[in-house]
């Protein structure tokens, strides 16, 4: 078993270090500025993301004021030293409420995303391996799951087990599950079409060892920027259900609440109202750069 | 039509027969999964146990969750999904009366964006790398990656709120002018617009520079046609397949959209009824809407596999 599970490795190794050298042969100077640099989207992307990360964990923490407590009384006050965004409608600092909302935003989508894009790739490894009515059963399943759209089908799921923190993360997993699977096995299709895939089965490996050492590794790169992706859709899902007061309940807010709860503020044209929705936007426009600048956008329209 | 064409068109249409089952399901056990009995609900807290198993048995409740099930598929195809749990109108009724506002917007809303879209797309894919094409390229990440309801709020807060323009919501849908038309449907319009133009654009730009890519193209250009000429007479109308896929895709989010857009702008269409449904979990509604949109997105689907069956000039006498 051994010797075995050592030769499939280093002749995958060798054969990706074959394609790179080739690369290099052909184009040296893109080659080699690829490999330096992201685009100056992809920093800007990166940066965005980076900022964004920290604040769902530590965010809280910087938070000026107690995000609940309703400190002022100007009423969609302006942008001031004390308050550097402004107060809601209550009167509370905005501030404070974005940072205590970011771990619902970024967190739940995060945890979202994983569930969804775990169980989309596993189902998909599943289907490809077996083939045949597997293959057919499960693929079907997805298609029609697909053919729910998203809101609507956020909405049945509210409707019907209530918007509790737990239902809204596994509602949007199993949104955005089909789109997951169906990317996944498109891929691992077409990885277990090749050679080295086709050399493990006939040495007679298990099935296991060659979706988890063979196939998996081959499939992680579209598999991230296709994360990337679903997880720029479910903050925007998640942000639309609080939108309709149908997501985080209150006295949790995430960010789509907080534009919620502060609507009324658009008249006065009130930062309250604006510094979530611009939140939001940062957020998804980061993520897009940065997985812009891998090169992920022939995936999103082959998908869309 | 050849036999080739009514085979592929046949088989799209059993596996949308298929898939439309297989939703029912889905829908009819995830809203079952938890009963919450509505009829408690109704009835309030007091309500005698002979009551609430006399109502129970009314509206079939009773019964055990396969036959309610078939009962419910059936009430569906013959046109009769049910009884609203909270006003007691038959649920066809109230989505009748609304569905036609959401086909207006929906109308008006492809009217708008199509063209703009594919004046875009295929002029980003003309000029190739140049500055239009990279802004609009920019522009294109921004719109999907902002949320409805920011472009929304921006928009209100500029035509609305600053210019005063136009009305912030849509009271009323009788249309008797032009001037009321665009005052109507002027903001939900250009939110759906954004979207849906973003995406459909792109679409089209990545077909079109698909067909510039082929050899009939280089052909074309080596024997000196003009730019404009090689375009719009030697690769638009062999990418007018998969650009009409394209489209038909892109219309799909739509179904999706609405459901913030109506909400914002208070327009009375479907996706308020259900949004509404939710808020007051009346299940009937709720199946019968999601069930609605899920037909939607299947006939878009169908429309675009069809659009890429008959433009392949292949399956052609």
């Amino acid at each position: 078993m051994k010797p075995n599970s050592i030769s499939p490795k280093a002749s995958i190794g060798s054969g990706k270090d074959n394609a790179l050298k080739q690369d290099g042969a052909n184009e040296p100077v893109r080659t080699r500025r690829r490999r330096l640099s992201l685009s100056v989207g992809g920093v800007i992307g990166l940066l965005i993301v980076t900022f964004w990360a920290l604040m769902a964990v530590a965010g809280p923490l910087f938070a000026p004021h107690d995000a609940n407590a309703m400190i002022s009384d100007g009423y969609f006050g302006p942008l001031s030293l004390e308050f550097p965004l402004g107060t809601d409608y209550l009167g509370r600092d905005i501030l404070s409420r974005l940072l205590h909302g970011a771990p619902f935003t970024i967190g739940v989508a995060l945890a979202a995303t994983a569930l969804a894009c775990t169980a989309g790739v596993v189902l998909a490894l599943v289907a490809a391996a077996s083939g045949g009515w597997v293959d057919a059963l499960i693929s079907r399943t997805q298609d029609a799951l697909i053919a729910i759209p998203n809101k609507i089908f956020a909405l049945l799921m509210v409707a019907s087990f209530g918007s509790s923190v737990p239902l809204l993360l596994l509602m949007a997993a199993f949104a955005y599950m089909p789109g997951s699977f169906r990317i996944a096995r498109a891929v691992a299709v077409n990885v277990m079409t090749m050679d080295f895939v086709q050399v493990a089965r006939t040495r007679g490996e298990a099935m296991p060892y060659i979706i988890f050492i063979e196939v998996l590794p081959n499939m992680l790169r579209p598999v991230m920027t296709d994360f990337g992706l679903r997880f720029v859709y479910v903050v925007l899902l998640l942000s639309a259900m609080s939108f309709l007061g149908l997501g985080v309940q209150p006295p949790d807010a995430d960010w789509g609440s907080l534009v919620r709860e502060n609507i009324e503020g658009l008249w006065a044209g009130a930062p309250a109202v604006l510094a979530p929705a611009v939140a939001i936007a940062t957020l998804t426009m980061g993520v897009n750069l940065l997985i812009d600048s891998f090169g992920g956008r022939s995936k999103r329209e082959m998908e869309k | 039509m050849n036999s080739t064409i009514a085979r592929l068109v046949g088989g799209r249409l059993a596996v949308g027969v298929l898939t439309l089952l297989i939703v029912s399901l889905v829908v009819f056990f995830l809203t079952s999964l938890l009963p919450g009995d509505a009829v408690q609900e109704q009835l309030g807290q007091e309500a005698t146990a002979e009551a609430v198993a006399a109502l129970r048995a009314q509206l079939g409740l009773d019964l055990p969750v396969h036959l309610r099930y078939f009962n419910w598929l059936g009430g569906l195809i013959t046109g009769n999904p049910g009884i609203s749990l909270v006003n007691g109108m038959p649920v066809d009724d109230m989505i009748a009366s609304r569905l036609p506002n959401t086909l207006k917007l929906a109308a008006v809303t492809t009217l708008v964006s199509v063209p703009l879209a594919l004046t875009i797309g295929i002029l980003s894919a003309m000029y190739r790398g140049s500055i239009f094409d990279r802004y609009s390229n920019m522009l294109a990440v921004f719109a999907v990656s902002v949320p409805e309801f920011l472009i929304a709020t921006i928009a209100v807060l500029i035509f609305a709120v600053k210019l005063g323009w136009l009305s912030a919501l849509s009271r009323s849908v009788e249309v008797e002018s032009f001037g009321e038309l665009v005052r109507i449907y002027a903001l939900p319009v250009l939110t759906l617009c954004c979207v849906l133009t973003a995406q459909m654009a792109r679409m089209t730009r990545a077909a079109v520079v698909d067909q510039l890519s082929a050899s009939y193209v280089e052909m074309a250009i080596l024997k000196g046609a003009r730019p404009i000429r090689v375009v719009l007479r030697h690769a638009l109308p062999n990418a007018i397949g998969p650009i009409a896929n394209a489209v038909a895709l892109s219309l799909s989010y739509l179904l999706g959209g609405v459901v913030i857009v109506e909400s914002i702008f208070n327009y009375p269409g479907v996706a308020t009824l259900m949004v509404n449904g939710v808020v007051t979990r009346d299940m009937p509604l709720i199946q019968a809407c999601v069930m609605l949109f899920s037909l939607g997105f299947l006939m878009l689907v169908l429309l675009a596999d069809l659009c890429a069956i008959l433009s392949n000039p292949r399956l052609r006498k």
